[in-house]
């Protein structure tokens, strides 16, 4: 026990040492949700980035809540959210600066093929949700306090169901852990479009509902104040930030498709 | 940081004494679970150590090479392939055991049975056989005997038992893959300070951490007195 742990630490010691050091000045590190990891839009979008700006981007991604606090604590240069609500907040806290809205996808709720609480023709998300809570189906919920479960509690509450019903089965993880999950529990469950199509493959499941002004999903870049954290790659961060912006950048946004499929509408303003 | 140590530890703590539901329902589970697979584990590994110390047969050195390697495979890999076995394409799919504690139990036994066969074989192999021989010959019967020497070896076994049983509880990989993290369901110590930690709600993840560190300095000090009277007796 004693010398394994000793020779463990040397060869941790020596693993730490041997990876290469990259220069600071380079590397951007971008916190993002796991529904842009996963869909593979990041993988489409930032080689083109990199070439163009000598920047080497590391990406992070976790949910929401994970990305905006990692963004609070100064561990990443910029974050790529979508939670309206909370990213207004850490913008107004004085932690996040120049927001810009970049793109919107939409959420969908996926459920068994035969669809039991037969939400199928629902006037609304809200709707939708009501009776599936009735039928005491599965609902799977990430429950990791990502934008897309920050979104379904919002469903919640706007239906008037307490998330606590039987069959409400909170999970804790990412959206391609919960759609499989969903899958071997055959229940509904709420997700952004891009990782369902990165998933379709894998999944006996239909998209149930779809459509409304509900589940529209916008996605936000956010720079990190520079009087909060001072010692960030800010000049990194902003050029990132406008290079998703440029013309080019929100050409490869819409054209990405996955499966054929377009996951996400460019959307920002001048 | 927007808070600092003293204020984390101090809510954890508030958390662990104010009985906190949601954390007790945690802890509940992560012991249920991790106990129940160590004792229907329990016996027949150590009567398997038990065979592989006291009887030659073919195949001897194989499995026992077998149940060493097994040891130390990642928990992980055993999540996958419990994980193969349950799923509902898989060949136990119809029993419905993803995502439930059943198919956690099963993934730890798996888990902790190397390390009870192993340990407790290495424990029977330091006997005193003639001991067991002079048992036999004086007319106790087979469970007797076995009884008697496992006695005599108090220490060491418990010593297996101790180590196997903090191999399952501070797990994570194969909870996570097999139980699926489910609130009030199959969310244990481990999957729990994961997701708290992804949250970025480090109160709750310190809670739960004080639990499992002070499991194992109580194992400790168990295992540093076994091993003080081991080491007496054995002068």
């Amino acid at each position: 026990m004693f010398y394994t742990k000793h020779i463990l630490g040397a060869a941790l010691t020596a693993t730490l040492l041997s990876i290469a050091p990259v220069q600071a000045e380079e590397v951007i590190k971008l916190a993002t949700t796991t529904s842009t990891e996963n869909s593979g839009l990041l993988k489409e979008l930032l080689p083109t980035f990199e070439a163009h700006s000598g920047y080497k981007v590391q990406v992070i991604a976790t949910g929401t809540g994970k990305a905006l606090a990692l963004g609070r604590q100064g561990d990443v240069d910029l974050v790529m959210t979508h939670a309206p609500a909370a990213e207004a907040k850490f913008v107004e806290e004085g932690f996040g600066s120049e927001p810009r809205g970049i793109m919107e996808n939409d959420f969908v709720i996926l459920g068994p093929k035969n669809d039991p609480a037969n939400i199928k023709g629902s006037t609304s998300a809200e709707e939708a949700f009501g009776k599936i809570a009735a039928a005491g189906v599965p609902f799977i919920s990430r429950g990791d306090d990502s934008g897309t479960h920050k979104k379904e509690l919002k469903i919640w509450q706007a239906a008037n169901v307490k998330p606590e019903f039987k069959g409400y089965t909170s999970v804790g993880q990412g959206m391609g852990k919960t759609l499989l999950m969903t899958n071997e529990l055959q229940g509904y469950t709420l997700t952004d479009r891009g990782t369902y199509i990165a998933y379709k493959g894998k999944l006996d499941l239909d998209i149930d509902f779809e459509g409304g002004a509900t589940l529209a999903n916008p996605y936000q870049v956010i720079l990190i104040n520079a009087a909060k954290h001072p010692n960030l790659n800010h000049k990194g961060a902003k050029a990132l930030s406008d290079w998703l912006i440029s013309a080019e950048g929100q050409k490869m946004i819409s054209e990405f498709k996955v499966q054929g499929e377009q996951l996400f509408k460019a959307t920002y303003r001048q | 940081m927007s808070q600092s140590w003293f204020e984390l530890i101090q809510q954890a703590l508030g958390l662990l004494f104010s009985l906190d539901k949601d954390l007790w329902s945690i802890i509940w589970v992560s012991f249920g679970v991790s106990l129940a697979a160590l004792l229907i584990t329990l016996l027949p590994s150590m009567l398997l150590g038990f065979v592989l110390a006291f009887k030659q047969f073919p195949g001897r050195h194989f499995v026992l090479n077998l149940v060493q390697t097994l040891q130390s495979i990642p928990t992980v890999v055993i999540g996958l392939l419990v994980y193969l076995l349950l799923t509902r394409m898989g060949p136990l799919g119809d029993l419905r055991w993803l995502f439930t504690q059943q198919g956690m139990i099963l993934g730890q036994m798996l888990i902790c049975a190397p390390v009870l066969i192993a340990m407790s074989q290495a424990a029977f192999t330091s006997a005193d056989r003639r001991a067991w021989e002079t048992a036999l010959t004086l007319g106790a019967s087979l469970p007797r005997a076995i009884l008697m020497v496992s006695g005599e070896l108090r220490g060491p076994l418990l010593l297996a038992v101790i180590a196997a049983f903090s191999r399952i509880v501070t797990e994570v990989g194969c909870s996570m893959m097999v139980g699926g993290n489910i609130e009030y369901v199959t969310r244990n110590i481990p999957t729990a300070i994961a997701l708290e930690t992804s949250k970025g709600d480090f109160a709750q993840a310190i809670a739960l951490g004080l639990v499992l560190l002070f499991l194992a300095i109580i194992m400790n000090f168990a295992l540093g007195n076994l091993r003080g009277k081991n080491q007496v007796r054995s002068h």
